[in-house]
């Protein structure tokens, strides 16, 4: 690229060492380095997307305890997903304690990533209720219901969030279909300690969360959130887990990020309101993304509420 | 150029002239991106790729770089190259680009990439730049790879090979083997000590690189 822009300067007898020169220089430079720079961001962006929906996809399945690392690719998560009906749930709001699904927004467009941290898309939590550390969360959360071969509910997994020792992690909690049990647990993203709190990633505490040694209850029977992270070896009632050792203030975060999402201010109605069987899952079915307006900009529309608006432009 | 000279830009920096074991450059992602022998290999791809077409696009225009904005024009080159590395490897290798993290990022403040750009690329040609390029990249891919390849495999017993998977080398104990994992491997400290030790290993076969007094 350089080399053409250069060639047509030697035959005017260019001086870059003048001051017009040192800015014909600079600016010729600048705008070959953004043009290759915008050509490669925007070509890239679909396979990035699509990598970005992938990775999510990805570890719904392992919270679901579906997925197979030394089995599984990327290619196999389409088939995997076949039984697991996504939705999206309007988180409780002010004057709307409740919660409702939400079929007003496409689920293909609806980036909750980027909604939770505009003022359109989120709000603000209370200080004395934000016991995650989070600030802000999302209006609309993705719900997924993972369903046994009949049809029926097996589990449904939450993306959750809240704040560790050094850092916010994110994953998504499977919560049995009584709504009580833990299926699972992982985080995707997070900045804890490797060896420490990066244990949050150690299969073998994941197994645990699945139940694997013995039923771990996340909410009480009159669904109050009763889960007890404790001091590794003194976990002895069945909301009890134990922590990472060496690793107090990070298993107390997912503690307490546990605590805020399935409480009263996030999922809990939720739960309660699928517990009692209220909940139609199968007709709260979301409008297909517009093919001709698949930009999120397209989907601006006034009445969708708790709207991404996200442009999808960095690259985070 | 003579063949016999690019010969030697292309590997003299591999052991005679190492960036990382000579030079001390570039320490700070030896340490940071060697836990596993897979990340280590990705950024010594990139890091190489990077130097080689810096240095050849900085050389091909050297002569119309203004002496006052040297640095930056060559700054904007380097970052300009980064940023594409990053943007393939998000296409691409998406899991390994997760792990790299801001690593990708700070190849632009890898010393090795600006001080060949300034050193050598600024005097010659092109095609030379460009080997002198690939040259300090696989230099600096040697220390990374065994880095990666020793700290892994006693670290975390297992071997991640790219393209073929990973591999259980030492069983640990956790999992029912023999071998308990040497945390040590898995902090930074220990790529100090393995740098140093090749160093030493450097110094022992080419000993005109060793310091006088």
């Amino acid at each position: 690229m350089q080399p053409n822009e250069t060639d047509i300067e030697e035959n005017k007898g260019f001086d870059p060492n003048s001051t017009s020169g040192t800015f014909i220089v600079a600016v010729v430079l600048c705008l070959v380095c953004a043009v290759a720079v915008s050509v490669a961001a925007v070509g890239l962006r679909d396979l990035q997307e699509q990598n970005a929906k992938n990775k999510m996809m990805r570890n719904v399945l392992i919270a679901a305890g579906i997925w197979d690392d030394t089995k599984h690719t990327d290619a196999d998560i389409p088939t995997l997903f076949e039984n697991i009906d996504t939705r999206l749930w309007n988180l409780p709001a002010e004057g709307k304690p409740s919660g409702s699904f939400n079929t007003e927004l496409s689920l293909d467009s609806y980036n909750q990533e980027d909604a939770a941290s505009t003022p359109a898309g989120s709000i603000e939590i209370a200080a004395d209720a934000d016991v995650a550390g989070i600030k802000r969360r999302e209006k609309v959360s993705r719900v997924y219901f993972v369903k046994d071969d009949a049809g029926k509910v097996k589990s449904i997994i939450l993306p959750i969030k809240g704040k560790g020792l050094w850092s916010t992690l994110y994953g998504f909690l499977a919560v049995d279909a009584t709504t009580r049990e833990s299926r699972g647990i992982t985080f995707y993203k997070h900045g804890e300690t490797p060896g420490l709190g990066g244990e949050v990633d150690n299969p073998k505490w994941k197994h645990k969360w699945r139940g694997g040694d013995s039923s771990l209850m996340l909410r009480g029977e009159d669904g109050k959130v009763s889960l007890d992270v404790v001091k590794p070896g003194n976990a002895s009632t069945a909301s009890q887990i134990d922590g990472l050792s060496g690793a107090t203030i990070t298993s107390n975060g997912v503690e307490n990020t546990i605590h805020y999402w399935l409480g009263p201010d996030a999922f809990g109605p939720f739960l309660d309101e699928f517990a009692s069987g209220k909940l139609d899952v199968a007709s709260a079915d979301n409008p297909p993304a517009a093919k001709e307006s698949e930009t999120p900009e397209g989907e601006r529309s006034p009445a969708a509420e708790g709207d991404s608006a996200g442009d999808g432009n960095s690259a985070s | 150029m003579s063949s016999q000279k690019a010969k030697d830009v292309l590997f003299d920096p591999v052991f005679k002239n190492n960036p990382i074991a000579l030079q001390i450059l570039g320490i700070c992602s030896a340490l940071a991106v060697t836990t596993r022998f897979d990340k280590a290999f990705v950024m010594a791809v990139s890091v190489t790729v990077v130097t080689a077409f810096s240095s050849m696009f900085v050389s091909i225009i050297r002569n119309y770089i203004p002496t006052s904005i040297r640095i930056i024009v060559e700054m904007t080159i380097i970052s300009t190259l980064v940023i594409l590395v990053d943007q393939f490897l998000k296409a691409f290798v998406p899991a390994i680009a997760d792990q790299l993290s801001v690593f990708v990022g700070l190849i632009i403040t890898n010393c090795i990439v600006m001080g060949r750009a300034e050193g050598f690329a600024l005097k010659n040609s092109p095609g030379l730049s460009f080997l002198d390029g690939i040259g300090n990249g696989l230099g600096y891919s040697v220390i990374l790879l065994t880095l990666g390849l020793v700290r892994e495999i006693f670290g975390s017993g297992s071997l991640s090979l790219p393209v073929f998977g990973t591999l259980t080398v030492l069983p640990l104990t956790s999992d029912g083997g023999f071998y308990v994992r040497n945390g040590l491997m898995l902090t930074p400290p220990s790529a100090f000590f393995l740098i140093g030790l090749f160093i030493w290993g450097l110094r022992t076969v080419y000993p005109n690189q060793v310091e006088k007094d």
